[in-house]
């Protein structure tokens, strides 16, 4: 709210309570967030601090826990399995992230135009975002069988390529994974793309027009620093999401042939379900934590840069 | 000319343009529902073969489907549509509740507690899912255990920043003089929420309610932490017991493949203005 000169002194701001209904309206409040704050804590800080504190004991149920120190850490930080675990994140991340928006701008150039005509392929383009993980990744999963009888393989027999092993092979999982993720994420990606592009100022094309620039002069100098934003909305999202990928591996491949598509997640998940060493995976979770953390950021201070 | 997109496209007329824009947009379309349009004709195909699995129709069939419920693929639906049920209307509430106070009170704190909501989305489940585990199995205070019950898988998904800040925005929008006005006239703080601000909201409600479904339903981690016992799979997590059978190969997989995906295609075409709305105003606020 603004208080203006021209408002007569006497008229109170709207919002403004007497002192006995502001005490009541705090009170109020409070009782409103209460449902949300109770859930929040009991499922996201009571756990989230419960696994720090994991994280510097070898956790025993029925046996008590015993304090280690940084010992987890250490255990994880020398483990080949959790640092190759750890490229294979950072490997998937990038590259769906890259990917996906490679592609999903390229989309977005291509059915930009009037919605009318292109309602429905934009709709069906978008399905991919929503339709449950677990069960898209069963379907990739039979789309992916390593034999010449598999769908994709198939596709590729028409174009005279051998079949590949897809899943199946150490040299080609992770990329597997890559291909369904970049599938499912080019859509999100393109459809925010397009929200930015009917933003920009139609004048400048005509300008861009008048002068006799060509269609890359135009993308160059007009959309693309047009789209920057949202580029980096889209980087933020990404570090966030990138390197907690774990459906899709848990489902595609569990980590294997051979832990060649092994990520964090899967790894921790192993680790706490399995293996029940808890204390070495909170331990994980809480690296995956930080480097979630570094990286977001990463991502805004570079963009800070890029503003200044 | 035409000014009105970056490649400027729009401006080339003529069969050949036309005739390439069809070709793109047919690939595209293919592309990106190939795989989908794939399952629903072959759930429905008679098929033996692990790896059989095409967009051409097989031999029409509904075996796949009644051989689904000896495997409990229906136990399984009904366990998602709990959850899912219980959890959106929780979730709802909550948010609703939640954005009241954040749109249209001023309390000391509201900066600690917006901090809260931004922190919980930064905040990936995925990092906090053995601790969880744990705390699901033995919850403080309370020393209740949530394992094996649809309480633990519902809860958890309760209270959803995201869900809260889309409401948080879109209450703001209210007027402020509407709820003075219901003030003089004497009606009392649920009065003037459930009269006044609800009913002003409900474009909202369709957003929320969309994007709370597409989460809760996608939901895998928290469904594997908490349902140890087949009785409590939901039917996401129980699609990758269901790989192969030796009688039937993949078409029980398929089936129930295609019955967890369904419910979210459709409630993302019955509300798709929401949620694309919803989709780029919450992309933008992150």
């Amino acid at each position: 709210m603004t208080t203006t000169l021209a408002r007569p002194p006497q008229r109170t701001e709207p919002r403004r309570r007497p002192s006995t209904g502001r005490w009541r309206g705090t009170a109020v409040a409070w009782l409103f967030l209460a449902p949300a704050l109770i859930l929040f804590l009991y499922f996201k800080f009571i756990p989230m601090f419960e696994g720090l504190r994991m994280s510097f004991f070898k956790v025993q149920p029925f046996l008590g826990d015993e304090w280690v120190g940084l010992d987890n850490y250490r255990t994880i930080m020398s483990d080949d399995a959790f640092v190759s675990a750890v490229w294979h994140s950072v490997l998937l991340a990038v590259g769906t992230t890259v990917g996906s928006l490679v592609l999903g701008l390229a989309l977005a150039l291509l059915i930009e135009g009037p919605a009318r005509y292109l309602w429905f392929v934009r709709t069906a383009a978008f399905l991919p975002v929503v339709t449950t993980m677990a069960a898209v990744a069963e379907v990739w999963r039979i789309m992916y069988h390593p034999g010449d009888t598999g769908l994709i393989n198939s596709i590729l027999g028409w174009v005279a390529i051998d079949p590949q092993p897809f899943l199946a092979s150490e040299d080609t999982s992770l990329w597997s994974i890559m291909g369904m993720s970049i599938w499912r994420g080019t859509p999100y990606d393109m459809m925010i793309f397009l929200a930015g592009l009917v933003g920009i100022d139609r004048t400048l094309y005509e300008a861009a027009a008048v002068d006799g620039a060509s269609t890359w002069s135009r993308l160059r100098h007009i959309t693309l620093p047009a789209l920057r934003p949202v580029f980096w909305i889209l980087f933020t999202l990404a570090a966030i999401r990138g390197l907690r990928v774990f459906v899709e591996v848990y489902v595609l491949t569990n980590g294997g042939p051979n832990g060649s598509s092994e990520v964090l997640m899967t790894l921790i998940y192993k680790l706490g379900f399995q293996r029940s060493e808890l204390g070495i995976a909170a331990a994980g979770g809480i690296v995956l934590f930080v480097a979630t953390l570094v990286l977001t950021v990463a991502v805004q201070l570079m963009r800070r840069r890029q503003a200044a | 000319m035409r000014f009105d997109s970056a490649l400027g496209l729009e401006s080339k007329r003529g069969p050949l343009a036309t005739t390439g824009k069809i070709l793109v947009y047919s690939v595209m379309v293919l592309v990106f529902t190939g795989p989908l349009v794939g399952l629903l004709v072959s759930a429905f195909s008679k098929t033996l073969d692990p790896t059989s699995f095409s967009l051409w129709p097989d031999e029409f069939t509904l075996e796949n489907f009644t051989q689904a419920a000896d495997k409990n693929v229906y136990l399984y639906l009904f366990n998602s549509f709990v959850v899912v049920g219980f959890g959106l209307a929780l979730q709802m509430v909550v948010s609703v509740f939640a954005a009241y106070s954040l749109a249209r009170k001023k309390f000391r704190g509201m900066t600690f507690v917006l901090l809260i909501m931004l922190a919980t989305m930064m905040l990936p489940e995925e990092i906090i899912a053995i601790p969880l585990s744990l705390v699901l199995a033995d919850l403080p205070l309370i020393h209740a255990n949530l394992i094996d019950t649809y309480a633990g898988m519902i809860l958890p998904v309760g209270a959803w920043g995201f869900s809260i800040l889309v409401m948080t925005e879109f209450m703001k929008e209210v007027p402020v003089e509407l709820e003075e006005a219901a003030r003089i006239d004497g009606a009392g703080e649920l009065r003037t929420f459930f009269t006044i601000i609800l009913p002003l909201c409900k474009p909202a409600l369709g957003a929320i309610g969309v994007f709370g479904f597409t989460m809760i339903w996608d939901q895998y981690l928290l469904p594997l932490i908490v349902a140890n016992e087949s009785s409590h799979w939901t039917l996401p997590i129980a699609l990758r017991s269901l790989r192969s059978d030796e009688e039937v190969g993949i078409g029980i997989l398929l089936a129930a493949s295609l019955l967890a995906l369904l419910p979210s295609v459709i409630a993302f075409l019955a509300f798709q203005r929401q949620f694309m709305r919803g989709l780029t105003s919450g992309a933008v606020k992150g």
